[in-house]
C-alpha cells in the first residue's frame, strides 16, 4: 500500500483528493492536514466523503512520515511550507502554482511576490503524464499544472510546428477553480449568472502554457455558470488541414488513457464540453479548420483532470501502479 | 472487418458478411458511412435523408 498524506485538505482540490484516494484501491490516508479544522472530521468539510471515511483533519504541526505528500495549499504559501514538510515525504506532488515556473523572474511577474524557494525551482517535473511520463516514473518533486493549463497544452501541445507562434486562449471555468473560501466576488449574488471577465490579459496559466508548448500564448479568462468544467478555445493560424491535424492529434493521444479527441459532425456534442467531463480524469479535444484558420477546443474537469485526477494519476506512474487506477470513473449523462 | 473512414482516415468496423448499402457510423468522426462497393469493400459518405413527398 501507498502511504499518502493531503495537505490543504479542506479546500476543493484536497477534498477532490480525498475523494480519489478514499477510493484508491492501493492507496492508505494517513493524515488529511487542515490549517482551519484540525480536530473536525473530514465528512463535516466535504459530506460526499460520509461513510466513506472516518478521517480527522490533522494539524500542520502533526504531519507525520508519508510515502507521497499532497500539497493542495495556496500559491505563494507552498513555497514557504515545502522546505519544512519536504523530509517527511519520498514524494511531493505540489498542486500549488509555486513551483510550476522555473524561472523566478516569470513566477514574480505572474504571482506579484519573489519566490522564496528558489532552489527548489528545477527540480520539479511538470504533472502531465502525457509528455513526461518517463520523467514522472522517478521524479519525487511533481508541480501539477492549472487547470486551464492543463486544458490548453493538451489541445496546443501536438500543434506546435504546425501553427505560428502566436496562439490566442479564450479560457471559461466554473468557480470552484476559485477555491473554497468565502469572497465578495464569490457571493450567490454576485457569481450567479454570471460572465465574468476577470483576467482579460497576462492570466498566470498563460506562462505554463508558453513554457510548455513553445508556443506564444496569450490568455483571456472568464468565469462562467457552472460549479466544475474548464473549457479552451485556442484560435491559432496554419495552413495543415483537417485530415493532417487529426492525424497528429491522433499520432499524440491514441494511445492516451485520459485524452479523447472529439470532432464529431453529427449529434449534440460534437466539440469538448466540460459539463459530460464532472467527476472524471478525461480530458477531451477537438478542432476546426477553416483555411488557414485553426481552432483547437478542449474540455476537463478542473477538480479532476486539471488537478486532484492529474496528481493520482502522477501518483500511479511514480510507484508503478497502472496508471488508470482509481480514476475509472466515466462521468454522468445526463447530468 | 475494418476499413478506414473516407472523411476522418479513422478505422471502421464492418460486421461480416458486409453488404451493399449497409450503414455505418465512424466512431471518430461520427460520420454516417454506406458501403458502396463489395470488391474490394468500399465506403463513401452516407446521404442525407431525404424527403420522397409521400411517393
Amino acid at each position: 500500500m501507498i502511504r499518502a498524506s493531503v495537505m490543504g485538505a479542506a479546500g476543493y482540490l484536497g477534498g477532490e483528493l480525498l475523494r480519489l484516494l478514499v477510493g484508491h484501491p492501493e492507496v492508505e490516508i494517513v493524515q488529511a492536514v487542515s490549517t482551519r479544522f484540525p480536530g473536525r472530521r473530514v465528512d463535516s468539510v466535504h459530506p460526499n466523503l460520509r461513510a466513506q471515511t472516518d478521517l480527522v483533519f490533522s494539524a500542520a504541526d502533526d504531519l507525520t512520515g508519508c510515502d507521497v505528500l499532497f500539497l493542495a495549499t495556496p500559491h505563494r504559501t507552498t513555497m514557504t511550507l515545502l522546505p519544512g514538510v519536504r523530509p517527511r515525504a519520498g514524494t511531493v506532488i505540489d498542486l500549488s502554482g509555486d513551483f510550476r515556473l522555473p524561472d523566478t523572474a516569470v513566477y514574480e511577474r505572474y504571482y506579484g511576490v519573489p519566490h522564496t524557494a528558489p532552489g527548489l525551482l528545477g527540480e520539479f517535473v511538470p504533472g502531465v503524464p502525457e509528455m513526461f511520463r518517463d520523467e514522472l516514473a522517478k521524479a519525487d518533486l511533481i508541480s501539477v499544472p492549472g487547470c486551464m493549463a492543463t486544458a490548453a497544452i493538451l489541445a496546443l501541445r501536438p500543434l506546435a510546428g504546425l501553427v505560428g507562434q502566436d496562439v490566442q486562449i479564450d479560457a471559461r471555468t466554473g468557480s470552484s477553480g476559485s477555491g473554497a473560501m468565502a469572497g465578495d466576488g464569490n457571493l450567490h449574488a454576485e457569481r450567479s449568472g454570471a460572465m465574468r471577465v476577470f483576467a482579460p490579459v497576462r492570466h498566470r496559466h498563460e506562462a505554463e502554457v508558453s513554457r510548455l508548448t513553445g508556443l506564444n500564448a496569450r490568455m483571456t479568462a472568464t468565469g462562467v455558470e457552472a460549479v466544475r468544467g474548464v473549457q479552451v478555445v485556442c484560435h491559432a493560424t496554419g495552413t495543415a488541414d483537417e485530415r493532417t491535424i487529426r492525424r497528429v492529434y491522433r499520432e499524440h493521444y491514441g494511445d492516451e488513457p485520459f485524452v479523447r479527441i472529439v470532432a464529431h459532425r453529427k449529434g449534440a456534442h460534437r466539440l469538448p464540453d466540460p459539463k459530460l467531463l464532472s467527476g472524471t480524469n478525461y480530458c477531451d479535444v477537438g478542432f476546426a479548420v477553416d483555411g488557414e484558420r485553426i481552432t483547437a477546443i478542449a474540455a476537463l474537469d478542473n477538480l479532476v483532470k486539471g488537478g486532484a485526477g492529474a496528481a493520482v494519476q502522477c501518483l500511479n506512474i511514480r510507484t508503478g501502479r497502472p496508471e488508470t487506477l482509481g480514476l475509472g470513473f466515466p462521468g454522468l449523462h445526463p447530468v | 472487418m475494418s476499413q478506414t473512414c473516407p472523411e476522418c482516415e479513422g478505422p471502421v468496423e464492418l460486421a461480416e458478411p458486409v453488404r451493399l448499402s449497409e450503414i455505418a457510423q465512424c466512431a471518430d468522426c461520427s460520420s454516417e458511412l454506406e458501403v458502396v462497393g463489395l470488391d474490394p469493400v468500399a465506403l463513401a459518405l452516407a446521404p442525407e435523408i431525404e424527403e420522397d413527398w409521400g411517393e
